[in-house]
């Protein structure tokens, strides 16, 4: 983080030293970053603000925000549908993380010297994680139809019930959850296959004659080795599937019966805020998401120790 | 000697194997949307399901483009896209420029606030961003859409590391030659770091493109939605017409396949830079 070549030579030319010349590269410097930062002030930092303030307040049905201190922190912790909402939120997180070691194993088995179609079966996997979500939502609700679907009826040589994966309570959340992890494997997969790169060849070379065999070679070599990749996408995992949204909006739609089960918390944000007008504990709902992430992500940062190697 | 060579060509038949599982897997569902596409809406409820289509029916393409205002859609998709990827590129890369390249007062402590950015989660700011947009009037505009979306993060961090590995003396010459900074920024420096600028640009055209829930709260008439937003409204009004809206899912991820495939390198770049810079 602390490498400035810039500074470096600004110092080295020693031109710095007149006062005028200097103040002048300042202001364009500050010039050149203003836009964003503009940017950055009104539509990050200032809402950033508004809504800690939002979350302390009612909104009225005329418009217009009343302070009402914590009440909607209480109302939140109060509400059995936040914790429903959150265990659902853990086990899409849960659920989302098994995309991690697919996609290594795909990751190791491209990574065979002399492999022919590497960048075929990349460019097939990937495919999922670009296509539109909504499309991905769709044709999943599809196979997963109780009546027609196809998905039935390939269970069903298998002497497997007739179900309705999706509206189902029992089911829904693993149905979705398995679409997640079947339109994120492919963007794990490039991490993880940049990752295995980095790996000197010489270690594999090394190890093969020493008579490791291949399982030997990925658990003693490639795991450990890839272990601060690993770190990094788990953090970016956790992060995002704790904010899942898209699927559940596209797959549940709104007169599902198990909608309770599988709601998520930015779900049941967009409800509070969008469609039910409560905008006050929709503030302090997204407030309270983001202390469970970043409390995580501590979490996450603390116990790398235990298992991450930097080589 | 011999013993190894057919142990590694078995394994490596069995590799492709997997692989090819795996591959199938991905590809499937796709494969099954376009198939649904093109049967008719009675054959999709048969028992059991047929695998080709009776009669490769076009139909449901044509249906897609009048149920909804499909056309205006894909339109606002494309303004979206574009107006969030210049904007990234422009505003992102001056000041990536400044932060890698300029001394000042300041830089750590206003790069730091800058990165921060990345920590918040984007539902938090949905509320007054939405205030913000109704207060300039703009609510079910193009420019509702991409506004938020030109500032990124990201995409600053991204291009300075990239800024960073260029050598000092490039600048130096050219301001011995009397070139002005931004002279030297656009002409010299932007030019030198062009696959950074790709990978960022595919990337953020990816994520505008698919971006769900900021359409939905900002533009809410049809005729002013993305297509992202706009196939929710598809599955509302065909709940049961499943021909028809796999004929819209494909049409609306047409674009971002087509860029797929002909930028691929890009994509993979960015992603694989998005995991390994930080």
């Amino acid at each position: 983080m602390s490498v400035f070549p810039a500074t470096a030579a600004a110092k080295s030319t020693g031109r710095g030293a007149a006062a005028p010349v200097k103040s002048r590269g300042q202001r364009t410097a500050y010039l050149f970053i203003a836009p964003l930062g503009l940017g950055f002030a009104v539509f990050y930092f200032w809402p950033l603000l508004q809504t800690f303030y939002f979350s302390f307040t009612e909104f009225g049905a005329f418009g217009g925000h009343t302070f009402i201190g914590t009440d909607n922190y209480v109302r939140v912790v109060r509400d059995v549908t936040v914790w429903q909402a959150l265990g659902n939120t853990l086990i899409y997180s849960l659920i989302g993380l098994t995309a991690l070691p697919v996609a290594i194993v795909v990751a190791a088995l491209l990574n065979r010297r002399g492999l022919r179609g590497v960048a075929l079966y990349r460019a097939l996997y990937f495919v999922p994680f670009v296509t539109l979500p909504v499309a991905v939502g769709l044709v999943w609700n599809w196979l997963y139809n109780g009546d027609f679907g196809l998905l039935n009826e390939v269970l069903a040589r298998f002497g497997i019930d007739r179900h309705y994966w999706v509206s189902d309570p029992s089911t829904a959340v693993f149905a979705i959850g398995t679409v997640m992890v079947w339109s994120t494997t492919g963007y794990y997969l490039i991490i993880f296959m940049a990752g295995i790169k980095g790996i000197p060849r010489d270690y594999y070379e090394a190890a093969e004659l020493d008579g490791a065999g291949a399982l030997r070679r990925f658990f003693t070599i490639t795991l450990p080795l890839l272990s601060p990749t690993i770190f990094f996408a788990s953090v970016i995992c956790m992060i995002n599937s704790l904010q899942t949204f898209d699927l559940i909006y596209i797959m549940m739609g709104e007169k599902n019966p198990a909608i309770g089960d599988t709601q998520s918390v930015v779900g049941l944000f967009y409800k509070w805020a969008f469609v039910e007008n409560a905008q006050g504990a929709a503030a302090a709902l997204a407030f309270l998401l983001m202390l469970l992430i970043a409390a995580l992500t501590y979490l996450q940062f603390r116990f790398q120790k235990r298992w991450v190697h930097y080589a | 000697m011999p013993d190894t060579r057919t142990r590694g060509r078995a394994g490596s038949i069995a590799t492709h194997a997997a692989l090819s599982l795996g591959a199938l897997v991905m590809v499937f569902p796709f494969l099954w949307q376009l198939l649904t596409a093109l049967k008719t809406l009675a054959e999709t409820s048969r028992v059991p399901p047929t695998f080709l289509p009776d009669d490769w029916n076009r139909e449901s393409f044509e249906k897609v483009f009048t149920a909804l205002p499909f056309r205006e859609m894909l339109t606002n998709s494309v303004l979206n896209t574009v107006g969030r990827t210049l904007g990234q590129l422009v505003f992102c890369s001056l000041a990536a420029y400044a932060f890698a390249r300029m001394r000042f007062r300041g830089r750590n402590v206003l790069f730091a606030l800058f990165l921060s950015v990345l920590m918040v989660p984007s539902s938090l700011l949905v509320l007054p961003q939405y205030d913000i947009i109704q207060s300039l009037g703009l609510l079910n505009s193009a420019p509702a859409l991409f506004l938020p979306g030109m500032f990124s993060a990201f995409g600053t961090f991204m291009l300075r590391q990239f800024f960073l590995t260029l050598p000092m003396e490039l600048e130096e010459a050219a301001r011995i030659d009397g070139a002005g900074s931004f002279r030297i920024f656009w002409s010299i420096m932007l030019p030198l770091i062009r696959p950074a600028l790709a990978a960022l640009a595919v990337i953020t055209a990816m994520w505008s493109w698919n971006d769900l829930l900021w359409p939905l709260v900002v533009n809410t008439d049809p005729s002013t939605m993305p297509i992202s937003a706009g196939l929710t409204s598809l599955e509302g009004q065909f709940e049961t017409n499943y021909p028809v809206m796999m004929a819209g899912s494909l049409i609306a991820s047409l674009p971002m396949l087509l860029v797929y495939v002909f930028l691929q390198r890009h994509f993979v770049q960015s992603v694989a830079l998005s995991g390994s810079k930080s």
